[in-house]
């Protein structure tokens, strides 16, 4: 007796939703998990019509599922949106270069305008070298926060009026758990926002449509869609402290599914006690990006990797700032300790 | 470079491991008898000392318990100033055990609470299908504000110790209330209708902390003493966030809990890590007794409360602030809402712990 999909009830289910359990033909899914998208969109009221949005594509299935879904519901409900799609090269020989090869892909199959940015023309220093010089557990810090600064640079040299990242549930809820774990508490309030502040200039508005939608589900849609994209995981990655945080996360998923959307949940309820000090949003005194301190953090992890001290970035450092920008020196002892890794 | 006659003459290197052969960091004259972090070696006497100190202050500073109070204490007591009285929740319906292992436990418990001197009250779980709905809501505050703490402290102080401490109204330890079969097999359907062992834990927790505050309740008391450690709030933190409690975290896993009104739940545990307990307990033989769990013995995935304490436990193996960090982050993000208006009658997980502890600290 065959298991007929629970929505339209006519047709065979060929899956069972992670999400909710139930089962469902193709079509029935499809539209489920776009609708849903569209749903999410429209009451965080992510965007205006006329407005010009970058897709932040690094090939891979979020990021690939999202351009589609973008194009398609831009079609189906009439955004009025000119979408383009942004990409940033981190110079990882074996991944990143394969994973642009997919974009320019998607470039021709969606017809939308790509622009890429590396790493190399913005700061002078690909992954493969900065791993050199830092080791393989903190360079996640380093790709990250220089990737955030490059996708505003990419998005004000295409004159976007918002990015929008393919960040999925299980990335929100991952967050969530790792800033707990760290004890992170500016950062815990500021995860679970759908959208970013967008203030002064510089800044390109960041939102995350498929905040809702579970990494299960859109490897589904993307496998029956049949859409093209990249699945490899970073070789620089295995050691990151967020693989504790997944790993848990994806045994929690398996013992209740809807654990995800509950961390979700807790993160957004979170309220700060008063008296708490927050971190204040100014501007960088070298290079004017936004910037809580007064140096950058990008700033501060070049200077970094320029003296051949790859631990400035990482760790307590406020009271070396004013040291990075008046250009002196920095004693011995600190040299010393900034210097040492540990592989 | 490596040649066959090659001699090494030089002294190899020696890893520089903590060891507890090392002075006391305090008193800095005894020989360290416990390592509680790297780089905390106390000797017996200090460690004791900085244990009942840590405990005094912890409430002290939140002012929250008035000199002359009654408080329902279920794994710690100060004889100093308040009243408190042990109650002790027997499962054993729930879990499925015998009536003679079920016995067994309760006379064990019954000779550790008669010799600390304290009015005690043994009861089978089974009692929470006969409380009233009246439970469920919270009861008008009693007048207590934070600044009449001075005052009342001085005024307790002037009136003098008026001993009734010693001449408790001890309890007689009769065998355990006599529980109808028929009691313990509606239980155990309440229980067993949940389907998952995540759901079951769930519904134990707050079948447990209704009674309780029923208890507190009806025999007067108006604070819940709990012995959560630090390790199993973290633990329990974690677990709330995953089941979606997030919003009532300050009150589950805070210092104090007034959403019941009248009966105010406080933690004084929470500063201590569980290794400290452990090694107190140990070392000044504090008798316990393990009663097992309905997650003991079970394998890592077979619930979320589970889970999540073997991640912590490991995490924090590695990475030794995890606890620590937990436990603060959250301290400090969380605000605190004690007015009548915003109770959540469905209270959190209150996880009690099973392994008793009490400690004796001497009157100055």
């Amino acid at each position: 007796m065959p298991v007929l999909c629970s929505s339209c009830s006519e047709k065979r289910a060929v899956l069972k939703r992670p999400k909710t359990g139930h089962s469902l033909c193709k079509a029935c899914f499809f539209w489920a998990f776009e609708e849903e998208v569209h749903r999410t969109i429209v009451a965080a009221k992510l965007f205006r019509p006329g407005e010009t949005v970058g897709i932040a594509a690094s090939g891979g299935k979020d990021s690939t599922v999202l351009a589609h879904v973008m194009k398609l519901l831009n079609e189906r409900h009439g955004y009025g949106l000119e979408l383009m799609l942004i990409s940033v090269d981190e110079g990882i020989t074996g991944y990143r270069d394969d994973s642009l090869e997919t974009v320019k892909r998607n470039q021709q199959q969606y017809e939308l305008p790509l622009k890429i940015v590396s790493y190399e023309e913005l700061y002078g220093w690909t992954m493969d070298a900065i791993v050199k010089q830092v080791g393989l557990k903190n360079n996640c810090t380093f790709c990250g926060v220089f990737r955030r600064q490059a996708l505003d640079r990419g998005a004000i040299m295409l004159k976007v009026d918002k990015i929008c990242t393919g960040h999925n549930a299980d990335d929100v809820a991952e967050t969530v758990l790792m800033n707990i774990l760290r004890g992170d508490i500016a950062r815990l309030r500021r995860c679970t926002a759908i959208s970013t502040a967008s203030e002064g200039d510089g800044v390109v508005p960041r939102c995350k449509p498929l905040k809702y939608a579970y990494e299960k589900e859109i490897v589904l849609y993307a496998y029956f869609k049949k859409l093209d994209y990249f699945s490899t995981e970073c070789i620089y990655s295995p050691n990151a402290y967020r693989g504790y945080a997944r790993t848990f996360l994806k045994d929690l998923e398996s013992i209740r599914p809807s654990s995800i959307m509950d961390i979700i949940h807790s993160g957004e309820n979170l309220s700060v006690r008063e008296g708490v000090k927050m971190p204040v949003q100014g501007t960088c005194s070298r290079c004017g990006y936004i910037s809580s301190q007064a140096l950058c953090k990008s700033c501060v992890l070049l200077e970094g990797l320029n003296r051949g001290l790859p631990k400035l970035g990482i760790g307590k450092h406020h009271r070396l700032h004013e040291k990075i920008l008046s250009q002196q020196p920095l004693t011995e002892q600190e040299e010393r300790k900034l210097k040492s890794v540990d592989f | 470079m490596c040649q066959v006659e090659e001699e090494y003459h030089e002294q190899l290197e020696r890893v520089d491991t903590p060891s507890a052969s090392k002075k006391c960091v305090k008193c800095k004259e005894e020989l360290a008898a416990v390592v509680i972090r790297a780089g905390d070696a106390y000797c017996r006497k200090c460690f004791r000392e900085s244990f009942i100190h840590k405990f005094r202050a912890m409430l002290g500073k939140t002012r929250v318990i008035f000199p002359g109070e009654k408080g329902v204490s279920q794994n710690a007591h100060k004889k100093l100033r308040f009243f408190p009285g042990i109650v002790y929740i027997d499962e054993g319906g729930a879990l499925g055990q015998c009536k003679e292992m079920r016995q067994k436990t309760t006379s064990e418990l019954c000779d550790m609470f008669r010799s600390t001197g304290f009015p005690f009250y043994i009861l089978p779980l089974e009692q929470v299908l006969d409380l009233p709905g009246s439970v469920l809501t919270p009861s008008p505050l009693s007048d207590q504000p934070g600044s009449a703490y001075k005052a009342a402290v001085d005024l307790f102080l002037q009136r003098g110790d008026s001993s009734s401490d010693g001449k408790a109204e001890e309890q007689e330890c009769v065998s355990l209330p006599a529980v109808q079969e028929s009691h313990t097999w509606l239980l155990q359907q309440l229980i067993g209708s949940a389907q998952t062992l995540t759901a079951k834990q769930d519904l134990l927790n707050t079948l447990r902390q209704h009674l309780l505050v029923h208890t507190a309740r009806t025999r007067g008391y108006s604070k819940l003493m709990q012995g959560d450690s630090c390790t199993r709030l973290a633990v329990k933190l974690l677990t709330s966030i995953s089941l979606g409690r997030g919003a009532q975290l300050a009150q589950d896993t805070g210092f104090s809990d007034c959403r019941y009104g009248d009966v105010t739940v406080v933690r004084p545990m929470r500063e201590y890590s569980a290794k400290e307990i452990a090694y107190y307990n140990h070392m000044f033989k504090v008798p316990s007794v393990v009663i097992p769990n309905l997650d003991t013995k079970m394998p890592d995935k077979a619930s979320i409360q589970r889970l999540t304490q073997s991640f912590v436990t490991k995490l924090q193996a590695d990475f030794h602030s995890t606890v620590n960090t937990i436990y603060r982050s959250v301290w400090t993000e969380v605000q605190h809402h004690c007015t009548a208006k915003t109770f959540n009658l469905i209270s959190g997980l209150v996880s009690c712990s099973n392994i008793f502890k009490y400690l004796e600290i001497k009157q100055n």
